[in-house]
């Protein structure tokens, strides 16, 4: 095990923990804020992926595809909060989950309509595409550096919203505690409206800059639900700081795992065992690690209530 | 309500004046012409050209039975368990695993079947049960996801891709469930049965008691309700008849494969019994049964038949927000 090899995998654990981290800072304020379990938050990433994958060919330009595809991804969000959702606030949470499961259906099923079965291309912008020396004997490819540069400068952002801006602290203060919040004048119907464009937004921009590494498909929106709800369980739900934490551990957890856990099998007790049990181990882990998280600490590490 | 379920002369079955809240009646006059219907259906399937239908039938039996454990304990519990199809998947793979060593009895796998997804329940819920709300849904579903993995890893039973069992379980006594027919009515029976013993379980003392806990946890341990230990045996029940579910499914399908046990597999079961009614002795069995209806007639009309599907269950949840059965009658839940 090189240093070289422990360094490019934190990097790639990094690039995808802050990728996990946009789609999880959405789902963890919609959840913690408008308590409202939202199984479409996958979905809202898919149609980003695509709708970025389809600007970005029509435009020829990445960028300009990628701002058109988060434009295009809100304004869904918002046709379909405005429409659907927003009858579903005040409902319990397990007719939350059965609504927004029939959305996620709807969401897959109108995709493949629109744009086939097949997976749909997405390719990094030429300027993006060779790799960058780091170090002497260590390179990396640059458009995963961009990646993580975007994923750092949206967290960024997104705590000085959070933390500096009026609208930040009638966030934080609905997190903490809702009905307080309205009762002191927090504009709740707004804010939601808001929340979930926001939301939406950063999805459509995860979507986008992972379509290039991961395949635009039918069903993408799925497994990464899943890692989401791990994340935000993980950092306590609405809680904007749990989030980075928690998508940081699973992203570097998970990308880690997967490489050297069966490397150190390999020398612990041979090939033949380690081809078979180390994949599985690797993929365990993060479930491991949240049922551990949530035994000792069922609120996760940073619960935002009060 | 609570001098009902608190008072020391509370019999085991059914009170003799069954209008409580906490009571789950099931009418012979619903009871009796269905199990008829359903007895009579494979020989009108049979004369009309439809053998299909009796296998489409036996795998709703089957589901039925899974919703219905899921229901007993999200439903009747208040745990929202989502990792339920992690259970399926013991008892599925307890079927294959026996067969694959030349075990093919069902007088033997079944009862081990259920005897490991009852292990499996009490272990996952000794730890899950000291959480509850969200942490209760994630920690069943890392749990399920475990499982799920050590399935993949079993490369001896073929990891990913599954295992194909050589046949069905074998009776004795001469009796076979090779065809469609004699296996639907192993699995109506079977359905028969778990849905009865769910039903006086519910209208027991001890379903009083776990519904009383799904209303007001903390005033029934400050009663003096053994909380954690009547929540954990419910569990273990809901995981034990899931398992039951899951040898069948292994018989039905003739196959049996890390997929079944996946996050989304039991997602579906919940689904079901949201779709049915959460909370209603029949939810889980009406939600099995236009779920998988709905996904059948839909897709011989279109490929896209997921869209209406989803058109459908969105339609359900806008207008009967506690599922189907809460259309029938009204219940305080």
């Amino acid at each position: 095990m090189t240093p070289i090899l422990l360094l490019e995998q934190t990097l790639n654990g990094l690039q995808f923990g802050l990728m996990l981290f946009l789609l999880a800072a959405g789902l963890t304020l919609v959840f913690g804020i408008m308590d409202l379990i939202n199984l479409a938050h996958g979905s809202l990433y898919m149609i980003g992926a695509y709708l970025v994958a389809t600007a970005t060919a029509a435009s020829g330009s990445f960028l300009l595809g990628l701002a058109a595809g988060i434009a295009g991804c809100v304004l869904f969000a918002l046709a379909l909060e405005a429409t659907v959702l927003r009858r579903l606030y005040q409902r319990d949470h397990l007719s939350q989950v059965l609504g927004t499961f029939a959305i996620l259906l709807m969401c897959n099923e109108a995709v493949r309509f629109i744009w086939g079965a097949q997976p749909v291309a997405l390719s990094a912008p030429a300027s993006l595409s060779g790799p960058v020396e780091l170090m002497p004997g260590f390179s990396y490819p640059a458009y995963r550096l961009a990646i993580i540069a975007v994923g750092l400068a949206v967290a960024l952002a997104l705590f000085v919203l959070i933390a500096r801006t009026r609208l930040g602290m009638q966030l934080r203060a609905g997190a903490s505690n809702r009905d307080m919040a309205m009762m002191m004048g927090a504009d709740v119907r707004r804010m939601f409206t808001l929340l979930f464009g926001l939301g939406a937004a950063l999805c459509a921009l995860a979507g986008g800059m992972l379509g290039p590494l991961l395949a635009v498909q039918v069903g993408m929106g799925e497994s990464v639900l899943i890692l989401a709800f791990v994340v935000i369980v993980i950092g306590g739900i609405g809680s904007i700081h749990g989030a980075l934490v928690g998508a940081l551990i699973v992203g570097i957890v998970d990308t880690a795992g997967r490489t050297l856990i069966p490397i150190l099998f390999e020398q612990v007790m041979g090939a033949d065992l380690a081809s078979a049990a180390g994949p599985a181990v690797a993929s365990i882990l993060i479930y491991v690690l949240m049922a551990v998280v949530l035994f000792f600490r069922p609120r996760g590490l940073f619960p935002a209530t009060g | 309500m609570d001098s009902k379920t608190t008072s020391p002369s509370a019999t085991d079955d059914a009170p003799a004046n069954p209008a409580g809240p906490l009571d789950h009646p099931l009418r012979w006059q619903v009871g009796v012409p269905l199990l008829a219907a359903l007895v009579m259906f494979p020989f009108a399937a049979n004369a009309l050209d439809g053998a299909f239908y009796v296998s489409l039938a036996s795998r709703i039996l089957i589901l039925a039975i899974a919703a219905t454990s899921l229901n007993l304990i999200l439903g009747f519990g208040g745990m929202v368990s989502f990792g339920h199809a992690a259970f399926l998947g013991v008892g599925a793979y307890t079927v294959a695993i026996l067969m694959q060593a030349g075990l093919t009895s069902a007088v033997l796998s079944f009862p081990l079947a259920v005897l490991l997804s009852a292990a499996a329940a009490a272990a996952i819920g000794a730890i899950s049960l000291r959480t509850r709300g969200v942490s209760f849904i994630m920690i069943t579903l890392a749990f399920a996801q475990m499982l799920y993995f050590l399935a993949v890893s079993l490369k001896t039973y073929g990891g990913d891709d599954g295992l194909s069992l050589a046949g069905r379980s074998t009776l004795p006594g001469g009796l076979s469930l090779a065809g469609d027919t004699p296996f639907y009515f192993a699995c109506l029976a079977v359905s028969a049965m778990v849905f009865v013993a769910v039903h006086r379980l519910v209208n027991s003392r001890f379903g009083h008691a776990l519904q009383a806990i799904r209303e007001n946890e903390t005033r029934m341990e400050a009663i003096g309700f053994p909380v954690f230990r009547l929540k954990l045996t419910a569990f273990v029940i809901a995981g034990a008849l899931a398992g039951l579910a899951g040898a069948l499914t292994a018989n039905h399908a003739s196959f049996v494969s890390p997929s079944m046990m996946q996050w989304s597999q039991s997602g579906m079961l919940m689904i079901m019994v949201i779709l049915g009614g959460v909370g209603y002795l029949w939810g889980g069995v009406v939600g099995a049964l236009v779920f998988l209806v709905l996904e059948e007639i839909l897709s011989h009309y279109t490929i896209h038949w997921q869209f209406f599907l989803g058109a459908a269950l969105l339609a359900v949840v806008l207008a009967a927000p506690n599922g189907l059965m809460s259309l029938l009658h009204r219940r305080p839940r």
